[in-house]
């Protein structure tokens, strides 16, 4: 103990004020069961496509095993430039214009760390991906969370964004498809978002991670809307595209200046993310169309399953429209996100995630990654259906699963 | 989803498991089992659906021989491969035919006891067929993927149970 206490003082203040996971000891609890179905895994369950995986290993094959350009090797950028403009309507120079990071995670951090002063303050929507606020804090830049809510399709409303906008803030920070709710936005709110960021001069930055994933035709990038490419970065990658988490590949695309900014942090960190790992990245982008369209439509199916099943249980739950998860509305049964979380998993074996992971106003909520197979799905909504049913006193109304 | 789609979807997803229930197509389709149930109706009766097949891991044991027929037709004028064609796909042993491009016409599947059968059925039966010009017969010796399905499956890669 007192040597724990010794090292704690060479640990940084902002490192250690940081707040450590309040649902630590619920994963650790997940790891040590046996026979758990997890609906808690955000990742594909599918392996990434063999052409990709075999063109990574052709790179491999032919020595390609050396450093790239700190941007990265300039015929995957130029396969990222060409494919973004096609698909979601902003055109970037692969010279200049773009970067390739090791992950959108690699992405966000340097993007952060490129565009903020101590002090600066940070719109980002909550519920949120779990990074978002500790990788603002850790820049010493103040994050200020703008809810979301179910009633709004937990789309951002720019009433809400008025009230939280001061003249410290620099940044808006937005995710959809998003992780954990599902929910996608519309071109009207897109623009109504653009507007707001003009208004107040704000720099966005999209993490479109999710963009693939989605159940409605694309609308247009924001940052292919009027007067917001020069303000916009947009943070994309493979990973849930075509099932390539553990490759950590990604990319950001934005005005020159910002994407130089990151590339001074990228090369000092990390250089350059890997050489081989990049051809079979443009294998994905080239010639992945098919098994992500394949993908794509089995998450979807799995999507109309799940958002059935819960509703008929008594679950309120939103439809989402993109990524691969749903966020159902537990607050019928009384219990609170973590309680309900914990109770299912000691009682029923099914891990789900308490929305309150994801920010405060998860509460209420929990987070189900359908990204594993129908069969299992199956499995846990029948179980849920049986946990809510012994449940004591407070029972939830609804059918037969 | 309107009609259309809902029934390429329908046959997209027989068509990897051919008994999948008309409840879960219904599930994943956001439709119902009596609007499923009607479309797959139309499509046998219309002959869109032919019949439902099973893929099989052949048996050590099995006593199944399958073989390639390479055939070289000479055409003929107005009806090109088909009367030929169809003519061969009357016979048992046939399990499929095509018409492809190449150095050859038709592709053939056959399926008999033994070599000796199979042997036997190309020389008597298929080479003289008139319009028959030449064959060549291929032996299948292993079966590695059939219908999209591989048979010999990868080993499942753990994945964290939580992941944020």
């Amino acid at each position: 103990m007192s040597d724990l206490k010794f090292s704690h003082k060479w640990v940084a203040q902002h490192i250690a004020d940081l707040p450590r996971s309040g649902i630590r000891k619920f994963f650790d609890l997940v790891n040590t069961m046996d026979d758990v179905i997890s609906l808690s895994i955000g990742e594909p369950d599918f392996v990434t496509p063999w052409n990709i995986r075999e063109a990574t290993i052709y790179a491999l094959n032919r020595g390609i095993t050396t450093y790239t350009s700190n941007l990265g090797d300039l015929k995957l950028r130029e396969s990222i430039c060409r494919y973004f403009s096609k698909k979601f309507g902003g055109k970037y120079s692969p010279e200049t214009e773009c970067i390739v990071t090791v992950g959108v995670s690699e992405g966000l951090d340097i993007l952060l760390r490129a565009v903020l002063n101590e002090g600066d303050e940070v719109l980002y929507q909550e519920p949120c991906y779990v990074s978002y606020a500790p990788c603002i804090s850790m820049t010493h830049a103040v994050p200020v969370a703008v809810e979301t809510y179910e009633k709004n399709g937990f789309a951002l409303d720019v009433a809400d964004l008025e009230k939280k906008v001061s003249p410290k803030t620099k940044v808006l920070l937005l995710n959809y498809p998003n992780n954990p709710t599902g929910a996608g936005l519309t071109l009207e709110d897109k623009k109504r978002i653009a507007e707001f960021a003009i208004k107040h001069d704000l720099l966005v930055i999209s993490d479109e991670i999710y963009e693939e994933i989605n159940y409605r035709p694309h609308v247009r990038t924001i940052a292919a809307l009027p007067g917001m490419r020069e303000r916009t970065v947009v943070l994309n990658g493979f990973s849930k595209a075509f099932a390539m988490t553990g490759f950590r590949i990604a990319f950001a695309v934005g005005p020159r200046d910002i994407i130089d900014a990151m590339m001074k942090i990228h090369q000092y960190t990390m250089l350059c993310a890997s050489s081989f790992i990049q051809k079979g990245a443009i294998e994905a982008l080239e010639r992945g169309g098919l098994s992500r369209a394949k993908m794509c439509k089995e998450y979807e199916q799995r999507r109309n399953v799940i958002v059935n099943r819960l509703n008929k249980m008594g679950l309120s739950t939103f439809t989402p429209s993109g990524a691969f998860y749903v966020f159902p509305n537990i607050s019928s049964t009384g219990l609170s996100s973590e309680e309900f979380s914990m109770q299912l998993l000691q009682k029923k074996k099914v891990a789900v995630v308490p929305g309150t992971a994801f920010g405060a106003c998860g509460e209420g909520y929990v987070r189900c990654s359908y990204a594993t197979s129908l069969e299992e799905i199956k499995t846990a909504m029948v179980r849920i259906q049986e946990f809510l049913q012994e449940l004591p006193a407070k029972s939830v109304k609804g059918g037969a699963v | 989803m309107n009609g259309k789609e809902l029934k390429k979807n329908i046959m997209a997803l027989l068509q990897c498991n051919a008994r999948i229930s008309n409840e879960e197509i219904a599930e994943r389709l956001n439709s119902t089992a009596d609007e499923v149930t009607a479309v797959i109706k139309k499509l046998e009766k219309t002959g869109v659906i032919l019949g439902y097949s099973t893929i099989m891991r052949p048996d050590d044991d099995s006593d199944e021989v399958r073989a390639i027929i390479e055939v070289q037709v000479q055409p003929e004028r107005d009806t090109g491969f088909d009367n030929v064609a169809r003519k061969l796909a009357k016979f048992a042993e046939v399990r499929s035919v095509y018409l492809v491009s190449g150095h050859y016409d038709l592709r053939l599947e056959i399926v008999g006891h033994s070599l000796q059968e199979i042997a036997f059925f190309v020389a008597s039966k298929l080479s003289s067929q008139k319009g028959v010009k030449s064959t060549a017969t291929l032996f299948m010796l292993k079966k590695y993927k059939e219908a999209g399905i591989e048979f010999d499956k990868e080993e499942k890669n753990e994945r964290l149970k939580v992941f944020p």
